[in-house]
């Protein structure tokens, strides 16, 4: 059987999924849809309700209330035949680490009733960077290289749905880079992947997204659509003394919000409210020199910022 | 300015490993140094150096005034560090990790309270002072693991990824409070994987493969790689490691 063959065009379905621990609301009324094929991302810091989210759709706890589908399948009423079908990552180091890289890899082919050699191809172009060391227990490997190896063990059994659960927190940015470019070719190859992350650049390489806080969706949609639904104006403002000039621009009551991003501040204002010209004439009459205040276009990150100040 | 980190030809090996590859570097006081590096590239072997937890095989270095392989023990109390994983007693109050921190640290009874007294109207905590560390949402959890860190206001604080996967808008309130640290002397070594963070340091390092291979201004770094942002700088050095490790 080939479960990659699916002909339904929704791969994962979510409605008015909802989760309480004790006082705790980790997840309130999540509702979405991803089609086949998707790259779709789940953004945001730590506590939102990311990760139970994941163990919602994989069939590991149950949700309180609502009901969410995988390739058609209930995940409470259907739960062994979901497991059969989907790929799960999760975000704390879950492979045998008295194993071998090589004894992994064939227990959860074994388990899945299946072998190496049938899906490898799959796993080919991941597998053959930690193959020189298939006979290193999983316990000694670097971080990178275990998160190579829990990717080709999540995908050896070819799933039709793969969840990775923050696959790239605390890794460097070229080894992300690098990850992400190996999510692009398994989407090529027909697996839908629902991915979590807190790093807000990685937005930009799903086909669409959820930012999530609180245990809300303030937002779904495509990175560009949410880029461009951003409802005020952002301008990018230097001067000579950075931390006297947030502090000046926190003081100035027509400025919305202002926060560092990297070498410049970002500058919200409300449609109408201040010009640029007008702006600069007020922090040259507190001491600024060599101001430079340019408008420019949100990043994902202003706009999670933007959602949050308003909705929560 | 003077000196407060000071390290020559610092090497550390585990057997064949080279970890560390003969670093040298020296770190002003009041200063923001960021230290940043792939993974395995060598960091957090060459921080617990510095910070008296590992003896270095070959090289010179002191930390606030004291050498690193005979007066570990000193620098250790001369130091602050904070972890991603934020390392307070869970179970304890707010004050009462304040207490017990400040109490390791050598700080006297009145001092702690005085000062505790000052943080939580400084931070707003007058309502979680007596609420268990478990308790706290991350945020607070974050900022009261940087307060802690600082209680006893130590000459340099390491802080190893301080702000990983806290939201975006805490992110920035912390790196506020590292201004503030070093607006009342102390000096900042921090790394983190977030290249726009590392624009906000005063100078910053990047090790590749157990070396560093660059150490500049952000502004200088850009300027000599011609890049238009930190992360091109980064992309363009850790691209040249050759380590299989990682």
């Amino acid at each position: 059987m080939n479960i990659s063959d699916n002909s339904s065009p929704i791969a994962i379905h979510c409605e008015s999924v909802s989760k309480n621990y004790k006082k705790i609301e980790a997840l309130k009324n999540i509702n979405f849809d991803v089609k086949r094929g998707e790259i779709f991302g789940i953004i945001g810091p730590d506590g939102a309700g990311k990760t139970t989210l994941f163990r919602i759709l994989t069939t590991l706890i149950l949700p309180d209330n609502g009901t969410a589908t995988i390739d058609g399948f209930d995940v409470v009423a259907s739960y062994k035949e979901i497991r059969k079908r989907v790929g799960y990552m999760p975000g704390r180091f879950s492979l045998y680490q008295d194993l071998t890289v090589e004894e992994n890899l064939e227990f959860f082919a074994t388990v899945f009733n299946t072998t190496i050699e049938e899906n490898y191809e799959l796993i080919k172009d991941i597998y053959i960077q930690i193959e020189p060391f298939k006979n290193r227990r999983a316990g000694k490997l670097s971080g990178g290289m275990k998160q190579k190896l829990a990717l080709s063990c999540a995908l050896i059994h070819k799933p039709s749905v793969l969840f990775l659960d923050e696959p790239t927190t605390g890794v460097d940015p070229v080894s992300r880079k690098e990850f992400w470019g190996m999510l692009q070719k398994l989407r090529e190859q027909g697996i839908t992947i629902l991915v979590s992350t807190p790093y807000m650049d990685e937005a930009s390489l799903c086909d669409r997204i959820a930012l999530i806080q609180n245990g809300q969706f303030l937002r779904i949609d495509t990175p560009e659509n949410i880029v461009g639904q951003f409802a005020d104006i952002l301008w990018a403002a230097k001067s000579d003394n950075m931390h006297k000039l947030l502090e000046d621009l926190r003081n100035d009551e027509q400025v919305k919000s202002s926060f560092a991003f990297g070498d410049s501040i970002h500058v919200t204002v409300e449609n109408g409210q201040l010009t640029v010209d007008s702006l600069k004439k007020y922090l040259i009459e507190r001491g600024h020199k060599n101001i430079e205040i340019q408008p420019i276009e949100p990043t994902i990150e202003d706009c999670f910022m933007e959602l949050s100040n308003t909705q929560i | 300015m003077d000196t407060v980190i000071k390290v020559e030809n610092l090497t550390k090996r585990f057997g064949d490993f080279t970890a560390v590859d003969n670093i040298s570097f020296e770190v002003k006081r009041g200063e923001i140094f960021g230290f940043l590096g792939a993974n395995g590239a060598g960091k957090t072997t060459a921080m617990r150096m510095l910070c008296g937890l590992s003896i270095p095989t070959e090289g010179k270095g002191t930390v606030a005034g004291y050498d690193i392989f005979r007066q570990p023990e000193l620098v250790k109390k001369s130091i602050g560090y904070m972890s991603q994983k934020f390392s307070m007693y869970e179970d304890l109050k707010v004050w009462e990790n304040l207490e017990l921190f400040g109490g390791i640290y050598g700080m006297h009874d009145k001092e702690i309270k005085r000062k505790t007294d000052e943080l939580m109207g400084r931070l707003n905590f007058e309502e979680e002072r007596d609420q268990l560390v478990k308790s706290l949402p991350l945020g607070f959890k974050q900022k009261l693991a940087f307060s802690v860190s600082i209680f006893h206001h130590p000459q340099v604080v390491f802080l190893d990824e301080p702000t990983g996967g806290v939201d975006p808008i805490t992110r920035r309130r912390f790196w506020e409070m590292i201004y503030d640290a070093t607006a009342s002397g102390i000096t900042v070594f921090v790394t983190t994987h977030y290249m726009d963070e590392a624009e906000y340091c005063d100078r910053v390092s990047i090790m590749v493969d157990g070396r560093i291979e660059a150490l500049d201004s952000p502004m200088n770094l850009k300027r000599t790689y011609n890049a238009k942002n930190m992360d091109e700088v980064f992309q363009q050095l850790a691209r040249k490691s050759t380590r299989k490790a990682d």
